[in-house]
């Protein structure tokens, strides 16, 4: 079974709902995952799950693999941050794992503690859209 | 006194399911103090019972290789007490388990002997996370320190306890 546009939207607003114990009004496409619906580091781990097990079907089990939905060990690395900044190496590789985010936000500035900002609920969905067509 | 909520583990099935139980006595010092007229199993230490029974069925799936860390309580519910010469049953049911974590969910029972049936009482999702692989890139210890000592001797009623000794020496 395929999912469409809007049963991927209405899944993540329920994984959002059980995962962060938001409300379905502030999920809305825009808002980040942590600034505005508060989630921390762990809680994208249980998205990640939550996620896995809403859109698996018996026939097509769905796995998300490590570093595919949220940037995994990138920032310890030297040559993708330097004061603070992702560097042009990094900023590429970041585009190149996660082709399902919008960096033009985030682009001009580049400090890494704002990078939490790009993840929002529309990134998810547009995560699932590509990743589920697959 | 050992950090041990849970007195032996009943079954076991790898990466699937581990039950276990915790038998509750009026001689338990915590149970003096809460309440004193009226003691009554804490709900936080039938939480870590939990955390205890879901953690170990974690490790296993992995050979205890992994540092098993209780990252996130999803929900916990309870809806009756437990009181001392009742018995408490955890059964921990993998739900996804990867590189980073595992998530789990729970029941929980409560054994009344003056009746002789096991009730259901409660439910829990609880994530954890293999802290080795974490997102941070901190480093930890080598040795495994959760899956310590004291673990051994529940283990070995189901066989884990090879598991865990193959584990500590690397």
């Amino acid at each position: 079974m395929a999912f469409n546009r809007q049963q991927i939207e209405e899944g993540v607003i329920e994984v959002l709902e059980e995962a962060l114990g938001v409300d379905a009004e502030e999920a809305k496409p825009q808002a980040t995952l942590t600034g505005d619906l508060g989630a921390e580091s762990i809680d994208f781990l249980d998205i990640q799950f939550r996620m896995e097990k809403k859109f698996s079907t018996p026939d097509k089990p769905f796995k998300i693999e490590q570093g595919e939905l949220f940037p995994e060990n990138l920032l310890q690395d030297a040559t993708m941050v330097v004061n603070g900044k992702l560097t042009d190496t990094g900023m590429a590789l970041l585009k190149q794992k996660l082709p399902h985010i919008d960096f033009s936000n985030f682009e001009g500035d580049r400090t890494v503690k704002k990078l939490s900002e790009v993840f929002t609920v529309k990134s998810l969905c547009d995560f699932l859209e590509r990743r589920l067509a697959k | 006194m050992r950090w041990m909520w849970i007195d032996s583990v009943l079954s076991y099935e790898p990466g699937r399911r581990m039950v276990a139980v915790k038998n509750v006595s009026l001689a338990e010092e915590y149970l003096h103090d809460h309440f004193p007229d009226q003691p009554i199993m804490p709900a936080s230490l039938m939480v870590e019972g939990m955390a205890q029974t879901a953690g170990i069925l974690v490790g296993s799936c992995r050979d205890f290789r992994e540092k098993v860390i209780l990252a996130k309580i999803g929900s916990f519910t309870l809806h009756s007490d437990v009181v001392p010469g009742q018995c408490i049953r955890y059964t921990a049911l993998i739900e996804r388990l990867d590189e980073a974590g595992a998530s789990t969910t729970g029941t929980i029972e409560r054994l009344d002997h003056t009746i002789g049936q096991w009730e259901t009482i409660g439910t829990s999702e609880i994530v954890f996370s293999h802290i080795d692989q974490n997102r941070s890139g901190n480093i930890f210890p080598e040795e495994n320190f959760v899956f310590g000592e004291n673990f051994r001797t529940l283990l070995r009623g189901v066989g884990l306890d090879k598991a865990m000794t193959a584990a500590s020496k690397g």
